[in-house]
């Protein structure tokens, strides 16, 4: 379980990257949900942490392709591969991500540091 | 409606199937394309692609499995468009389509200085790429000719690779028709800090060389040297092929806000078309990627509905481009005398986000390196003054 960060410094709507390998970007939605997936858009090399924030969804900050941040699926193009999810765990006011064991849809170019 | 034809088979062209499909249209699609290739991403070309980061794999716009039920003419261009029910289309071949309805998506073509030599490039196609790549492997100096983004990117790409690299603009300032003289002049700090001699102000005579390029000739009298030269000084709709169609064409074909055409039944979309900007209270053709990407939706609709839907309100174009690892990105259109002002990070620095006002409103704004206030600030673009 990696720390992201306590739950205060993650207000509502808002967004965090942390520098995992590949990072992992952790979402505070307005509902109060939080949810995690790799921050690397699928489908070019852009942070979804940056993006746009919409009910349950991540709108890419370059292209604009959009992910459902429960499933990590494309609701648009022009991104075709589903984003990597991971599971959140909030103990003592601290927020956790446990990280997948699946491997990443990382966008051509992009590898991470294993492989 | 029982059949559409598309012609032109790039990201607009694509996009506008996968609309017509989306909306329920269920008759008989073709879509025409003059390159060989199934639909292609086309930034890569002179970002990642050229870089030799990407493959051609990579650059696939369909899905696997993706299946449009359409009937594909690849390698084969339109020659024109005949009006009548249904509407035709002849090809290159001689043969010819026939469609109730008509999508324009023909792009457009590199402007060139003509000439033969070798040595010289446009960048438009995965052709063009792989040739230009070919020859900066063998060059040692590059001089680029126009200081707009394609050829801002490929100055990158090839200082990365070792070249020396000079850019050559016409105009006083660089990046200006896009920025405004004053930002323009912010990114092109960039580019000099980069080691990229940028020479504005100064017209190209001619290329010299016997057979292959071997130098740039100034209007002012000064020589460059030049093993390899790109040209980027923009690009002319592809619509030469609607001569005496009636189809009504500018700079571009001529369409209102909803992408139709001045002939029923043809709409427009992408780099070839013209849509009628509100906010500008003119048309304006816009060359960039997500309008290719998302207007067709609109332009289906004004198609299926027979020009009864109303059309969404038009996104401000936005464009990005990728230098020296530095994220550029630019949402709206600016004009001269337009009030420019750094909102966030210093122009010193090379990472900013300036935003550009119009009588009090916001017409548009700059991001380098700055992703996350751009995406917040984009969605200001155009909004009535005062609003927030």
């Amino acid at each position: 379980m990696i720390p992201a960060c306590p739950l205060a410094a993650l207000p509502r709507g808002e967004a965090l990257r942390i520098e995992t390998d590949p990072p992992i970007a952790v979402f505070h939605t307005e509902d109060g949900e939080l949810y995690a997936v790799d921050d690397t858009c699928t489908h070019q090399d852009a942070s979804l942490a940056d993006g746009w924030l919409e009910g349950c969804e991540v709108e890419c900050p370059l292209h604009a392709s959009r992910f459902d941040l429960r499933t990590g699926r494309v609701d648009a193009p022009p991104a075709k591969l589903p984003v990597r999810t991971h599971q959140v765990v909030v103990r003592d006011e601290t927020v956790y991500v446990m990280p997948s064991d699946l491997p990443p849809n990382l966008p051509p170019g992009v590898r991470t540091g294993s492989a | 409606m029982k059949s559409v034809a598309i012609v032109g088979a790039s990201l607009a062209g694509l996009s506008a199937a996968r609309a017509l499909r989306d909306q329920g249209f269920g008759g008989r699609l073709m879509i025409v394309g003059a390159e060989p290739h199934r639909p292609y991403d086309r930034p890569p070309l002179s970002k990642e692609f050229l870089a030799g980061q990407m493959t051609t794999a990579d650059l696939a716009l369909e899905g696997d499995g993706e299946d449009l039920d359409a009937e594909w003419r690849l390698g084969v261009a339109a020659t024109g468009l005949e009006q009548g029910r249904p509407l035709r289309i002849t090809l290159a071949d001689g043969s010819a389509v026939e469609a109730d309805g008509v999508v324009i998506a023909t792009g457009s073509v590199a402007r060139t200085l003509g000439g033969d030599l070798a040595g010289v490039h446009t960048l438009r196609t995965i052709e063009d790429a792989a040739a230009l790549r070919a020859g900066l492997d063998a060059a040692r100096r590059l001089v680029v000719i126009g200081a707009g983004f394609i050829g801002a990117e490929v100055a990158c790409v090839a200082r990365t690779l070792g070249l020396d690299v000079t850019i050559v603009e016409a105009a006083p300032a660089p990046f200006a028709r896009a920025l405004g003289p004053e930002m323009g002049t912010a990114l092109a700090g960039l580019h000099e800090d980069h080691g990229v001699r940028l020479i504005c102000g100064a017209a190209v005579r001619t290329l010299t060389g016997e057979g292959r390029v071997d130098g740039v000739l100034l209007e002012d009298g000064r020589r460059l040297d030049a093993d390899v030269v790109l040209v980027g000084i923009g690009a002319r709709p592809a619509v030469d092929w609607l001569d005496g169609s009636g189809v009504q064409v500018g700079d571009g074909v001529l369409c209102d806000t909803g992408g139709a055409t001045s002939v029923p039944g043809v709409v427009a979309v992408g780099d070839c078309a013209a849509w009628f900007d509100p906010a500008l209270g003119a048309h304006l053709r816009v060359e960039h990627w997500t309008g290719a990407a998302r207007r067709p939706a609109t332009a289906a609709r004004t198609l299926l509905s027979g020009g009864a839907a109303v059309p969404d309100a038009l996104a401000p174009p936005y464009l990005w481009s990728d230098q020296y690892g530095m994220r550029v990105q630019f949402a709206g259109h600016t004009l001269p005398g337009d009030e420019v002002s750094v909102e966030e990070g210093d122009l010193a620095s090379r990472r900013f986000l300036a935003v550009y006002r119009r009588e009090g409103r916001t017409v548009a704004v700059l991001g380098i390196d700055q992703p996350r206030s751009f995406t917040r600030w984009r969605r200001r673009v155009n909004e009535p003054a005062g609003a927030r």
